[in-house]
Parts: C-alpha cells; structure tokens; sequence
C-alpha cells in the first residue's frame, strides 16, 4: 500500500510541476465548450436544453487529451521498465496511475464545471446532479482509457488510434451522465442514473485494471 | 473439454478440415441464399400495416444475428488465443472481423432504409441503434489495432485484449430493447414463449439465418486460409533472409 501512495504521490507531483498538464486540459475543456454557444447561436433556451451534453462531450474529449501520455512518459524514460521490476503487483501500480491521472486531469474539470454550467444557461436543479454524475461516473473515463493507453503506450503516433479504441466504450457513461442531468432538470428521480453510474465506475474499477496491466506486459517485454 | 482444442489448432490439419468443409458450405450458401430470397421476396406475405417493406427484414434481421455472432465468435477465440496461445485462433478472430463489420454494417443500412418508411426517419438515437453502432465501431477499433503493430504475435494479444472488453457490448444490444423503452421492437423469435411470428415469415427468416450463417463460414475459411498462408510467407521470408 505504501509504494501505492508513493507512486500516487510521484505522479501527481509530476503534473504539478510541470504545471502544463492542469492548464492545458482546462484551457481546452473552457475552450471546446464555449465553442458550442459561438456554433450554435447564444439563443438561452437552447443553450439550457444542450448544456449536459455540451459539458459531459467536453469533459470526454478533455480528458481523452492527457490519456496516451499516461504510460508513455514512463515507458519513454525506462522508468515504466523499472516499476515493473519492482515488487508492486502491476495492477496496483496501474491503478496507482489512474488515480494521478484522475487527479490532475478529470477532477480540476468537475471543479471548473459549475461555473460553466452557469454560462451556459443549465437550470439550478441540474447543476448539483451535474456534478454529482461526474464525481460518480468520471472515473469510468480514467479507468477505460488506461486500457487504451496501456495497448497504444509503444506507438509513435497512438493517439489517434486511442481515441478510436476508447471513445465506443465511453458512450454509456455519456448516456448515463447526461440522463441524471436531464432528470434532475425535469424534476425526476436522478437516483437510479447515478446508482447505474457508481455501477460502472466499480465494475470498471475492477476489470480495467487488469487488462490495462496485461496491454501493459505486451508492450514492455 | 471433451473435444480436443489442440488437435485443431494445428494449421495444417486445419486446412485439410476446412478444404474437405468449403465446396459443401459455398454449395448450401448458394442454395440457401436461393430459396430464401424467393420465399422471402415472393412467397411471404405482405404485411398488412408494413405492405412489401416488411420483406427488408429477411435481409436485416439474419445480418443483426451475424453481427453479434461474430463479434461472440471472436471474443472466444480470442479468449483461446490468449489462454492457450494458439496461433489459429488468434487468426481465426481476425479473419472473422472484416466480416463480422460488414454485416453489422448491412444490418444498420438496411436498419435505417427500413425505418424511413416505417418509423418516419432513417435514424433515432435509441439503445438497439446506438449499440449495434458501438459494435461497428469496436470492429473498426479491432480492425486498426491489427494494423498498427509490426509484430503479429503482439497485434494479437493487443487486439485480444480489446476484444474481449468490447465483447460486454453484446449482452447490451441483446437485452437493449428490453431494458430501455425504445422504438426498436422487443425479440419476437428467440423468446421464452417460442416464436411470436407466424410460420410463413419465419419459416423463410431461418432459412435466411442459416444462409448467412453459411456464407460466413464460407467466406470465412477463405480468409483465415489466406491469413494461414500469410504467416507461413512471412516466416519463410525470414528464413531466407537469415540464410
């Protein structure tokens, strides 16, 4: 558990130094979804009626921006070599890796989300199961795209072929995600979306790691 | 297993199978195929609401049964491939993709000119459509992740890997119209209760099943023997280079 936290702590040190990662994916989810009111016409009642699907795409597409380099940094340095030496079972040390990049890359995104809900007209009743749903489903997106960035982790130019990988698996939690909002919205129950959420996000949690950890041992050795 | 896998999983006995299987598969297609499309197109019924656009069903409901099949198909062979590290079943899967995404491909075409008519537009974002789309994707993903590495005992796992995660999309189409309410209708021939559908549409519907069905085992022994051949060219070029 100790080396967990170690390299958790490593990690997120990491990105906070350099710094970059933060701002980047910020600037970019800000940027992708001011796009839509500039696309789609700054009309308030339609801005209210897409605004959950707007900031779940965002939040999507953010987060699928920092995934290839979860390993890659790693495995480039010969460093990802040496964790796998080490003693730690390679399914926590993958887990250890999800959690930073859970981190420092999805969580600033829920933080800045409410205020951008605001900007784009969401009623207030959606704003909290806005937030709620992706506290609850976020973490799918981590989980789902360390299998994508464990098999694409060797390629020179894997990214795209990442997202190819990744996004089809993305589509429930997107489903989900902007379901609860639109309940909360419409006054219905939000309950059994976020239930359905925290299912996938603890099935992910369980299976993710392991066949991240299996991408991970082909691309090494 | 009683069956003995390995004994299969040599490739050379595997052709000698397959060669004695394929004229008789190419043969039972192209009857099949025959008397399924005239009884579909002229003997069935027209439906009373539907009129002839009911007779596109022969073609999209057996293309929708392939797609899953396949995609099933692969998963467990890639599944053996992975456990057992046979080099057959590996390529079994991967000959089987391409076709497996042509049919899901023809079942969301024919889907969607069949809703025109019916439903009043070509597309609606409901569960049974937006998973089978999931499932043509998750073959593009397969298909390109083969693609992308050098080398082909690699390309395999990797491509196991996304397999067998994707394969959790098949219960969902499966069971998509009866979890979520949608304008896709319910299962109407694999049911509890015995089929739901009177006999002279189904009766051409199965026909039209096991057509598919052995045009997929056709079509598919003649990519996995070129996926055979394929290797063995491959390490015989590299015995002569190391020469």
């Amino acid at each position: 558990m100790g080396s967990f936290f170690s390299l958790l702590k490593r990690d997120i040190q990491l990105a906070v130094r350099q710094g970059s990662a933060f701002t980047m994916t910020l600037s970019f989810f800000v940027i992708a979804v001011t796009l839509f009111p500039l696309g789609v016409g700054p009309e308030l009642s339609i801005l209210a009626r897409i605004s959950p699907g707007v900031l779940w795409v965002g939040a999507l597409l953010a987060c699928l921006l920092t995934l290839d380099r979860m390993f890659q940094a790693d495995f480039e340095d010969g460093s990802l070599d040496q964790l796998m030496l080490g003693s730690m079972p390679l399914e926590i040390m993958v887990l250890a890796k999800i959690s930073a990049h859970w981190l420092t890359s999805v969580f600033p995104l829920i933080l800045i989300t409410p205020i951008l809900a605001l900007s784009l007209n969401m009623p207030g009743e959606g704003i909290g199961a806005m937030i709620l749903a992706l506290l609850l489903g976020s973490p799918v997106l981590s989980l789902i795209g360390a299998i994508g960035a464990a098999l694409t982790v060797g390629m020179r130019r894997g990214g795209v072929l990442l997202s190819l990988l990744v996004l089809p698996l993305y589509i429930p939690v997107l489903i989900f995600g902007v379901a609860a909002v639109e309940a909360a919205i419409a006054v219905l129950p939000v309950g059994p979306h976020l239930l359905l959420l925290s299912g996938l996000s603890l099935g992910a949690l369980v299976l993710c790691p392991l066949a991240a950890a299996a991408g991970l041992r082909l691309a090494v050795d | 297993m009683a069956i003995d896998l390995h004994k299969f999983a040599n490739p050379a006995r595997f052709l000698r199978i397959t060669a004695v299987i394929f004229p008789w598969a190419a043969a039972l297609t192209l009857l099949l195929l025959g008397i399924g499309l005239y009884f579909a197109l002229f003997v069935s019924p027209e439906d009373y609401q539907q009129g002839n656009t009911v007779r596109i069903m022969f073609v999209h409901v057996p293309a929708a049964w392939m797609s899953m099949s396949v995609y099933s198909m692969m998963a467990i062979s890639a599944a053996v491939g992975l456990i057992w590290k046979h080099p057959v079943a590996d390529l079994s899967a991967k000959a089987a993709a391409p076709i497996g995404a042509c049919f899901t491909f023809l079942a969301l075409v024919t889907g969607s000119l069949w809703g025109q008519p019916m439903w009043g537009t070509f597309w609606v974002w409901d569960a049974r459509l937006t998973s089978m789309l999931i499932l043509f994707f998750l073959y593009l993903g397969y298909m390109a992740i083969w693609e992308s590495y050098d080398d082909p005992s690699k390309a395999a796992k990797a491509a196991a890997i996304l397999v067998l995660v994707g394969a959790i999309n098949v219960p969902v189409i499966k069971f998509s119209v009866d979890w979520w309410n949608t304008l896709h209708q319910p299962a109407s021939v694999a049911t509890m209760d015995g089929p739901k559908i009177h006999s002279s549409i189904l009766t051409p519907l199965l026909i039209m099943g096991t057509a598919y069905m052995s045009l997929f085992v056709t079509v598919f022994i003649i990519r996995v023997k070129a996926e055979i051949l394929n290797r063995r060219l491959r390490m015989m070029r590299l015995v002569q280079l190391e020469d």
